[in-house]
């Protein structure tokens, strides 16, 4: 807390405080929604699949990463690389065994199967670990606060805000200016003709399927303060995740990105300010920006 | 020169008269299980109405999905709709249940035309969000509301006049069961009529190729806001029937959930037949009732097995298994 | 002296590509008009812009002495510009009899009607039978779409044309894709037509346009490069350059 000097003065600083923390705490939280939907912008614009399934793999990573810190006693980004691996290593089979049957099935075929496995995911984790929440603990230099000179922020903010930019950046770079980048942008304009020049489309969809939900992962832990683990978590931000991708354009990086801050600068500002309204501005905003564009904000014409 | 497939040979067309015998036994079919129902579980009729009222949204969704193609994961709001303006009317002192029912069927439709006005601007992926949006703006709405709805609590003390000023709603339910049978069976036939109407036509042309139905001089969204609400009059009706028969609403009924599980119901039955959405309610209502019994999470995942499992081996839903096991020459029986 | 369809200056250009360049056609009643051009020549891209699935950049349609251009696709229909599709877009599901029955209710207005019964006008199923039957479809009329062969599916294509009532009819190649066995029905469909309505054919097969057309019209890169007598044709250098240019290019990119 801050002296007060005046009254006048204390009411715009506190003013001050509130906006200084509301945008903080948006900016926070649109880079993990970001780090989680961006994996799903890309199946979901490159590979084409509607993968309502998500948010269950961002969830099962939450549950691996806060077993590993809080019953084995393991470090917290051992903890979330571990997470990651271990994700991965669940979604490969299920990939092979369910979600290639319906690349290239019409979206209600997609959408009946992805719910299907939420709905598995979901009846799973509970019988395994309860419906309480799980927490995954900070280690102590993301728990302080960190004086930027004029005001200090929660570590864990900060940290958010570089995972997402290190994503943003790193995706960009790996789409654009890699090899397998080259191969991925081949495979979706034209399966076929890429096949035909001895790219392994099969292997390309694996590969990207595997990123989507490594990123899935990373998102699901370094945003478990924002979207606490629990059972329900992959049906009550499913949602969610799929607003954000549909309203930034399936499978354009800095159109996720927009969405991301946009819809996470509205939905704080909301809960701060009218916390009583609950989602209601979220999903307003929603309505309002597909109404404007029917394809996403840099969505591809369709 | 050998132009033409072997047919037997037609020279006038003659009637068609099989599809409407075939519909006669399905109507009756319906109501014989309505009432065997009412006598083999006396116990359970509660259960069976609000089976009955998620039945008619199944229907309703059917009409949405099945019949113009249009993927929707909001469509409890038309349920909602009916529920909430049966409810409000209700403790607002209009008791009498026929009145009620209209009202439920007549918000429905209201509802069906703004959410077919907003989802009908987009297409495929924008569609879909749009819809799970709408549901949640809806469902805010309704839990803000809380001085109308009752919030989170529910909107409770409903007290239902007698039907026709004599059947009172009475403890075991029987009342509103036979109510809402009859208005299962009405609204079937209403919707078999309309289905094979001109209309109903047209909108199956649109499902296949809008831009075929185009090239015919048709206009397509003015059609399918059409069916959005027809769709919404008869979700209200169910939506009302629950609303008298339970004499609570809850914000439940105006949820994601319910839209995904009516979704679930109409695809475990086969969509596109009328008869699916039925058969799918039954089915999913029946394990319901007796897996989550035993552990609620046991029925989550039972409900994504099946989900998966129907994806997988029976796409045309369960009474496109029948349609299939039944003629030998692999066509589906649509009507 | 206006015809009952006339398009002025018609163009149109993707990014920098111009795939329409001032096309002028002006057709009588009656009239029977081939247009034909190497692959790519935009012709398929003209009857979309003219039947309104594409927006022009620039010049006028006028269909009965009224100007069209900014009309939708569904109210040009209305008025009487009618076109059949290159690859079939039929619904598998339904029958011959069921397509035709449609497009007449749609005609009359009341397709979108919901208490009437699809098939209980006798006036119409009247219709409907004459049209089937003019097209030789009437065997495969109670038949799902899906089962009965490619050929009839032409042809149904045009039967749901006709039952529109069109003025001006533009034919989208309609013995793509046919096999040889079954052309000369197709041909026999095309010498059938009301001798009044005004028909556009796109075609490749030179031996059904010299049949078939009065007028012809060739398309290279989007430009009307020829416009006559099909007897000339052949002759005009203009053309015999688009084709072989056209081939030799094939050549050279293969």
């Amino acid at each position: 807390m801050r002296s007060v000097a005046g009254f006048g003065t204390a009411e715009r600083d506190t003013s001050m405080q509130t906006v200084f923390s509301i945008a903080i705490d948006a900016l926070a939280y649109g880079m993990a929604l970001f780090i989680i939907c961006i994996g799903l912008s890309l199946t979901m614009g490159l590979m084409r699949v509607v993968n309502l399934a998500h948010g269950a793999f961002a969830m099962i990573a939450g549950y691996i990463a806060s077993y590993a810190v809080r019953d084995l006693g393991i470090g917290y980004v051992v903890a979330i690389l571990l997470a990651i691996a271990g994700t991965v290593a669940i979604s490969i089979p299920l990939e092979r065994l369910l979600y290639r049957r319906i690349y290239g099935s019409p979206q209600l075929t997609q959408v009946l199967m992805t719910i299907g496995i939420t709905f598995c995911v979901i009846g799973i984790t509970n019988y395994f670990f309860g419906p309480t929440l799980k927490t995954i603990p900070l280690p102590a230099a993301l728990s302080q606060p960190v004086d930027l000179g004029f005001r200090s922020v929660a570590a864990h903010r900060l940290f958010v805000m570089a995972c997402g930019a290190v994503v943003a950046l790193g995706l960009w770079f790996f789409i654009e200016k890699t090899a397998f980048g080259i191969r991925l942008r081949a495979t979706v304009d034209n399966a076929s003709i890429s096949e035909a020049l001895g790219i392994r489309t099969q292997a390309v969809y694996t590969i990207s399927f595997a990123i989507a939900m490594g990123l899935a992962a990373f998102g699901g832990v370094v945003g478990a303060e924002f979207l606490p683990i629990e059972p329900y978590y992959a049906l009550r931000y499913m949602v969610t995740f799929l607003v954000v991708v549909s309203v930034g354009g399936a499978g354009s990086i800095p159109g996720a990105l927009i969405a991301c801050l946009v819809l996470g600068a509205v939905d704080t500002t909301g809960r701060y300010l009218m916390p009583e309204f609950g989602n209601f501005f979220f999903y307003a905003a929603v309505i309002a920006i597909v109404w404007v564009f029917p394809r996403g904000l840099l969505g591809k014409a369709q | 020169m050998q132009l033409v497939a072997r047919t037997n040979p037609v020279k006038t067309l003659p009637a068609t008269g099989g599809q409407v015998l075939r519909d006669v036994v399905g109507v009756v079919a319906i109501a014989a299980l309505g009432v065997a129902g009412y006598f083999l579980f006396p116990d359970n009729l509660a259960l069976l109405t609000r089976l009955i009222a998620l039945a008619l949204l199944a229907l309703s969704l059917d009409l949405v999905v099945g019949y113009c193609g249009i993927a929707t994961l909001g469509h409890a709001v038309l349920f909602g709709a009916g529920a909430y303006a049966a409810g409000i009317a209700c403790v607002n002192g209009m008791t009498e249940p026929l009145t009620l029912i209209a009202i439920g069927a007549i918000a429905g439709a209201g509802a069906g035309l703004v959410m077919g006005t907003i989802m009908l601007r987009a297409h495929g992926l924008a569609q879909l969000v749009l819809s799970i949006a709408i549901v949640q703006l809806f469902h805010e709405a309704a839990n803000k509301a809380s001085a109308y709805t009752g919030g989170s609590d529910g909107l409770a003390g409903l007290s239902v006049g007698p039907l026709f000023g004599v059947f009172e709603f009475d403890l075991w339910g029987r009342t509103a069961y036979l109510l809402g049978l009859v208005l299962l069976v009405v609204v079937f036939i209403g919707l078999k009529f309309i289905v094979a109407s001109p209309f109903g036509m047209l909108c199956r042309g649109i499902k296949e190729d809008p831009i075929r139905i185009r090239a015919m001089g048709a206009f397509v969204a003015p059609n399918l806001l059409k069916m959005f609400v027809i769709s919404g009059f008869v979700a209200g009706i169910g939506g009302a029937l629950a609303a008298i028969s339970t004499q609570v609403v809850g914000l439940d009924s105006i949820s994601f959930e319910l839209s995904a599980n009516a979704l679930v119901m109409l695809v475990l039955g086969g969509i596109g037949t009328l008869y699916g959405a039925i058969v799918g309610t039954i089915i999913f209502m029946g394990f319901e009732h007796i897996v989550s019994a035993i552990n609620p999470f046991h029925w989550m995942t039972m409900v994504g097995v099946l989900l998966i499992a129907v994806v997988i081996a029976a796409p045309q839903g369960v009474s496109g298994l029948f349609d299939r096991l039944w003629s030998p020459a692999g066509r589906g029986g649509r009507s | 002296m206006n015809g009952v369809f006339q398009v002025d200056n018609l163009s149109k250009a993707f990014g920098g590509l111009t795939v329409s360049r001032d096309i002028s056609i002006t057709m009588k009643e009656g009239a029977r008009l081939a247009l034909i051009g190497p692959n790519g020549a935009g012709k398929t891209t003209f009857v979309n812009l003219v039947t309104g699935q594409l927006r022009p950049d620039s010049g006028t349609i006028l269909l009965g002495g009224e100007n069209v251009t900014r009309l939708g696709s569904v109210r040009r229909v209305r008025k009487g510009l009618v076109r059949t599709f290159q690859v079939t877009r039929l619904f598998s599901d339904m029958t011959p009899e069921e397509h035709v029955t449609l497009t007449v209710l749609q005609r009359e207005g009341r397709a979108s009607r919901i208490l009437s019964r699809f098939f209980n006008d006798s006036a119409v199923a009247g219709e409907v039978e004459s049209l089937l039957d003019a097209l030789g479809l009437l065997e495969v009329a109670r038949r799902k779409v899906g089962e009965i062969a490619y050929g009839q599916q032409r042809l149904l294509e045009i039967a749901i044309a006709l039952a529109l009532k069109p003025r001006v009819l533009l034919l989208d190649e309609p013995a793509a894709g046919v096999p040889q066995s079954e052309t000369p029905r197709i041909e026999q469909a095309l010498e059938r037509l009301p001798p009044s309505l005004a028909v556009l054919m796109i075609e490749h097969d030179m031996d059904l346009v010299f049949r078939f057309a009065r007028h012809v019209v060739v398309l290279a890169a989007g430009e009307i490069i020829f416009e006559g007598l099909p007897a000339e044709v052949a002759a005009n250098s203009k053309v015999r350059e688009a084709y072989l240019g056209s081939y030799a290019n094939a050549r050279q990119h293969a």
